[in-house]
């Protein structure tokens, strides 16, 4: 692990090729992230050019009927798919860090289900249909999952493992799914609305959506990056970190809260959506090295740039029909997933 | 990470029994091992007499008894033998098969969480089911693969999945904590099918579809009875016949091939055995959370043994299933399906086997 502490004189010229490769990354990830966007405005069930797009982004008052798919629907959901996705990436790389656990992703973790169980009791007590209305529900339900997956999976001595916070997650889910299930089985009418949201998607979300969540993502990120630098030291091990002067208990509520913030809302705007946070850390971890200051941020391009990537796969192969980027990331991921846990011994994970 | 993880509950020292020698073949008998299935058959026959006589036209136990076996009158033998009997029959066998998988996982993984459920079986069950209903339009009238079509599937859907946990987990043996594992991906990616499904069907099939992958003995016929019956009549003897290489497996892999036990032959047929059973059950009735989790737990407390008993374990997934459907149809005011009841149980039960676990260290 890279830290400031104790570096030897003759590691002196590391540093600056590993600066030069990082900032190499950083430059990349914007580039990918820039012609994923492009793509995602420009590929639909209707193609339209480069120049239209254009056209249509500058001239505000062009009315044509392609410029209006460019400006309210295409733009909107490029806006939402880049949000959700960087909320992803770097929730996944704390929810990692903070548990030292490489299998962490707040899907598996069983955060998404809580976010799941309180949206439907939304719908299904309150009668409330449309996505603005059950935001605040997804939300509480992640900070309870959030805190009750951590609880479960580190209760007694020897703390959270990778595998018993995997099982917890799972436990956990399948507990919350029963009771999402108990509701939705004689309440078709639920079911009906639920359906769409539980798939992950971000069709039919309208532009206001990522205007209500977009807050909560910006104070999420935000968090996230103060917390970067605790997260190298807490790697060392809690001993270690509050030896070199860390505040543990100030770095964990930190990292809960920014967890919290941006996996609810992530999971509000588009649904339980599974490996991005999972995938992402991964493979900038191989390109940037584990310094969580350089980690958080580009996982975070990484993530809007494969959640965003996925949607316009989902939109090109079941062209003209879409397939939702939560199906599309689970069959991407979970292949990720098992090689990370054929790759790796078990017990070393 | 602590891998000193086994199956019984508590450290007690097992004592050991009688034993009892037949032929070439010996084995240790204790009093408990005998009597806890005894009990245990006796109170399944009481409750399914029970199930069998509540409902629009009651009739007493004695009469369903009676009736069993050949002595009741007309109107009674067609309410209890041609209307009630197959949904208490399809539940007993349900659950047999779901305790003896649940037994022959926990043991094999060394983990009371390994479960159909966790593992993504159940999961792989529920996709194919809910595409053969989204598909082919199991509501519509006329729907080629109607009643027998969407078990089928089910059936398939296991069979798959259960194929790739096996091939996904192999690496020179199975690993007890990779199975895990990698049966959670599979769950999700079972589930993410399913929800993709749901979206693509019509209101009325998603309904059906969901009533489904709850678990549920409604409408069951001798239809759906027989084909159970005859898989299970293949299916158990094997797994009984297994489960003397079973006790070596217990020990760790090493341990296990010191005393002569192939293990890779032996990993496979274990891990093959179970898979057929959970497809066979859940195809019958949908997949009934938890059975498989919680009754292997509460066997092998009741047992004493070192290791969840696998004919006791069936009985009892018998006896929870049966039980469990009697329950929501006459207690809860809302007929819910059975699968329902028993994730109410077994979910809170894994959670607290999982704290519970955390403190002794192991898992």
């Amino acid at each position: 692990m890279a830290t400031t502490v104790d570096v030897p004189a003759r590691d002196a010229a590391r540093p600056r090729s590993m600066r030069a490769r990082r900032l190499a990354t950083l430059a990349l990830l914007l580039a990918l992230v820039v012609a994923v966007a492009v793509a995602s405005i420009a590929i639909g069930t209707r193609s339209i050019g480069l120049g239209e797009v254009w056209r249509a982004l500058v001239d505000g008052d062009l009315g044509t009927e392609e410029a209006v798919i460019v400006r309210q629907l295409r733009v909107p959901r490029t806006a939402l798919g880049l949000l959700v996705g960087l909320a992803l990436g770097v929730a996944g790389t704390l929810m990692q860090g903070h548990t030292r656990n490489p299998l962490g992703d707040p899907g598996l973790l069983g955060i998404t289900a809580g976010a799941s169980l309180a949206v439907v009791l939304s719908i299904s007590l309150l009668g409330l249909t449309s996505p603005s209305g059950y935001v605040w529900f997804a939300f509480g339900g992640a900070l309870a999952g959030t805190v009750l997956v951590y609880a479960i999976g580190s209760a007694g001595r020897g703390g959270a493992t990778p595998l018993t916070l995997a099982l917890a997650g799972a436990a956990l889910s399948a507990l919350l799914y029963a009771l999402v299930r108990a509701i939705l089985v004689s309440d078709e009418q639920t079911l009906d609305s639920f359906r769409f949201w539980v798939v992950g998607s971000l069709a039919g979300r309208g532009g206001d959506i990522a205007w209500q969540v977009a807050p909560f993502i910006a104070l999420g990120l935000v968090l996230a990056l103060v917390n970067a630098p605790a997260l190298n030291l807490l790697g060392l091990g809690e001993d270690v970190a509050r030896g070199l002067g860390q505040r543990i208990w100030l770095a964990r509520v930190v990292g809960l809260a920014a967890i919290t913030l941006l996996c609810g809302a992530a999971t509000a705007a588009c649904g339980p959506i599974s490996f991005v946070g999972l995938v992402v850390p991964h493979v900038v971890r191989a390109l940037t090295g584990p310094d969580h200051r350089w980690l958080v941020p580009c996982s975070g391009l990484l993530g809007a740039a494969l959640l965003l990537g996925a949607d316009v796969l989902g939109r090109v192969v079941a062209r003209p029909a879409e397939l939702q980027v939560g199906i599309v990331l689970a069959f991407i991921g979970a292949p990720f997933f098992i090689g990370l846990v054929r790759r790796t011994r078990a017990a070393g994970l | 990470m602590s891998v000193t993880a086994s199956p019984r509950p508590d450290q007690r020292p097992v004592r050991s029994g009688r034993t009892v020698r037949i032929g070439p073949g010996s084995a240790s008998l204790r009093w408990r091992d005998v009597a806890v299935p005894v009990v245990t058959l006796a109170a399944l026959v009481l409750v399914s007499a029970v199930s069998m006589g509540r409902g629009d036209f009651p009739i007493g136990v004695g009469d369903v008894l009676r009736t069993l076996v050949g002595l009741g009158d007309g109107p009674q033998e067609f309410i209890v033998l041609e209307l009630r009997a197959p949904r208490v029959v399809v539940g007993v066998l349900v659950g047999l098969a779901l305790g003896v998988a649940g037994a022959l996982f926990q043991t094999f993984a060394r983990n009371p969480l390994a479960s159909p459920d966790t593992l993504g079986l159940t999961t792989g069950a529920s996709a194919g089911a809910v595409a053969a209903i989204v598909l082919t339009g199991g509501t519509s009238p006329g729907a080629v693969l109607g009643g027998l079509g969407i078990p089928a599937a089910a059936l398939v859907g296991a069979l798959l999945a259960g194929l790739l946990l096996f091939l996904l987990t192999w690496r020179a043996g199975i690993d007890g904590f990779r199975l895990v594992l990698v049966g959670i991906a599979l769950w999700s990616v079972g589930n993410a099918l399913i929800d993709w499904l749901l979206t693509n069907a019509e209101i009325y099939d998603a309904a059906s579809a969901y009533v489904w992958i709850t678990g549920s003995l409604n409408a069951r016929t001798w239809d759906h009875a027989v084909p159970l019956a005859t898989a299970l009549a293949v299916l158990l003897p094997l797994s009984l016949a297994a489960s003397r290489t079973l006790g070596a497996l217990q020990f760790g892999d090493n341990t296990a091939r010191g005393l002569g036990v192939r293990l890779a032959g032996a990993q496979t047929a274990v891990v093959l055995l179970a898979v057929g059973l959970v497809a066979f059950a859940v195809s019958g009735a949908g997949p009934i959370a938890f059975v498989a989790l919680i009754v292997p737990q509460i066997a092998v407390r009741l047992t004493g043994g070192s290791r969840p008993p696998l004919l006791a374990s069936g009985l009892m997934g018998a006896l929870l299933v049966v039980g469990s459907d009697l329950v929501t149809r006459t207690v809860l005011p809302e007929a819910l399906p059975v699968g329902i009841l028993t994730a109410a149980i077994g979910a809170p039960y894994l959670l607290w086997l999982l704290v519970r676990g955390r403190r002794r260290s192991t898992l």
